[in-house]
């Protein structure tokens, strides 16, 4: 890549990047209610929304392309995830992303539901995902990786990329467990491309995290260890029907940590490192979010339900 | 054409939630309405019966410790309180934990039900706060009990 396009791309990660971030810390640190959120960007665990909240997020990942003639990107997506009931949520993705030297594009949209399968704790708690997305294969905001999906499917440009729609159906089992403030997550998923031709593709993602303090202080406070929750996480595909494993595929591990504030916001960090050469070298993500209390009971007012 | 498809399934996907949020929601929400008005009735509480003997024996590790009281008082206002009140009397999202059967459960059988949450009356299993959290948040509920109900327990933590 020549110096000055290489200079345009990182001028436009900084604008892409960091201008959002210093505009999300300057409403961080204010009031009070402290959300609970795991660190992951890719992995479930079993918990979900709390009944009647609402929680709103920004999520960004910028991604590196290893070809000298492909350009970096930048994907973005917001997320709104509302609380149905204490065993069901449900969730409304729009997905966008620019490349640089290229465009910005809407990418489409996810429509996702979780379901508690039991009522009570237990060593393993499974989680029922299913999802429907309908989007182009210009979507780079990689929330997982499925079938052989590779780090060179990236390198056409935007006009290419966006004229093939995909309607896909996802479903995932979420296992989590909670042990002495540990939890670990294991999220095995399949993908249909709902086009009668294609296969069903396989996806992995494991999680494994903890707060840094388990016992809370006794005086509010931003920066003390128990709003900080660190861990890692690893995903990646596991091929299709017509060809299942490890290969022709990326993986992808990556340290994460959150930032569970006072005022109901919650900062993720994550910095994800390709395992092999089919892989992303890099994807540096951050994302976030506020929750959003009692939006469930304000709603139900606004359109006639009892109060 | 496709960002009309786009637009018409968004719309679509949006009346969904609405519905969800407006009606889902609210049959939730008159489940826990019908549990506010039986707030004075045993009934209410029926799940602290169901917490195993083995949890029910647990020791609090934090009994009558006021800081641990004080840390409680904080994680209550954040994760309990909106449901429970300010003043765990209760709203219509949740019952009173001042009454006498939540402030003479043990403190074991009140971390059970802190862990496991009530799923289908619409309270959310509590065990992604750490152990100790949860220990802090029961010796705030039961720094709460009102003197004729103690024995031998120091004066509730006012915070």
């Amino acid at each position: 890549m020549q110096p000055g396009i290489r200079n345009k791309s990182v001028r436009g990660m900084v604008l892409h990047l960091i201008t959002p971030l210093v505009c999300a810390l300057f409403f961080l640190l204010s009031s009070f209610v402290r959300a609970q959120e795991s660190p992951y960007i890719v992995t479930y665990n079993h918990y979900l929304e709390e009944p009647g909240s609402l929680e709103v997020e920004y999520f960004s990942t910028f991604g590196t392309q290893r070809g000298s003639g492909s350009n970096d990107f930048h994907a973005f997506w917001m997320e709104f995830e509302y609380g149905a009931t204490a065993w069901w949520t449900t969730e409304l993705y729009l997905d966008g992303q620019t490349t640089f030297n290229d465009s910005t594009v809407f990418t489409g949209f996810r429509f996702e539901n979780r379901f508690r399968l039991l009522q009570h704790e237990h060593l393993v708690n499974p989680v029922l995902y299913i999802e429907y997305e309908q989007i182009s294969a210009a979507d780079k905001i990689l929330k997982e990786v499925e079938g052989h999906d590779v780090e060179s499917d990236y390198a056409e440009s935007n006009a290419v990329l966006r004229s093939e729609r995909d309607h896909e159906l996802e479903l995932k089992l979420l296992l989590s467990s909670t042990f002495k403030g540990w939890n670990v997550a294991v999220n095995p998923s399949t993908t249909k491309n709902l086009s009668p031709s294609e296969p069903w593709e396989f996806a992995y993602a494991i999680g494994a995290s903890r707060p840094l303090a388990l016992k809370a202080l006794p005086n509010r406070c931003n920066f003390c260890l128990e709003n900080f929750v660190a861990g890692v996480e690893m995903y990646g595909g596991l091929g299709d029907t017509q060809s299942a494993g490890l290969h022709n595929t990326s993986h992808y591990l990556a340290p994460v940590v959150a930032w569970n504030l006072p005022s109901d916001w919650t900062l993720r960090l994550s910095s994800g490192f390709g395992l092999n050469n089919n892989s992303h070298r890099l994807l540096l993500r951050w994302g976030v979010s506020r929750e959003f209390s009692g939006f469930g009971e304000v709603v139900r007012r606004l359109f006639g339900g009892r109060t | 054409m496709t960002a009309l498809r786009d637009s018409f399934s968004i719309a679509v996907l949006f009346a969904i939630g609405v519905w969800s949020v407006a009606f889902v929601g609210d049959r939730s929400a008159a489940q826990n309405n019908d549990g506010a008005v039986l707030k004075q009735n045993s009934s209410t509480h029926v799940d602290l019966k169901k917490a195993p003997q083995k949890a029910r024996e647990r020791k609090n590790p934090f009994e009558s410790d006021p800081q641990a009281a004080l840390a409680g008082g904080k994680l209550f206002d954040q994760h309990c309180a909106r449901c429970h009140g300010k003043k765990a009397g209760g709203t219509r999202y949740g019952v009173s934990l001042l009454n006498e059967e939540v402030q003479q459960a043990t403190p074991g059988t009140l971390f059970w039900v802190l862990t496991n949450g009530v799923v289908r009356r619409g309270m959310p299993v509590w065990s992604k706060l750490p152990e100790p959290e949860r220990w802090q948040i029961v010796t705030f509920l039961q720094s709460l009990a009102p003197q004729s109900l103690k024995t031998g327990t120091p004066d509730p933590v006012r915070r």
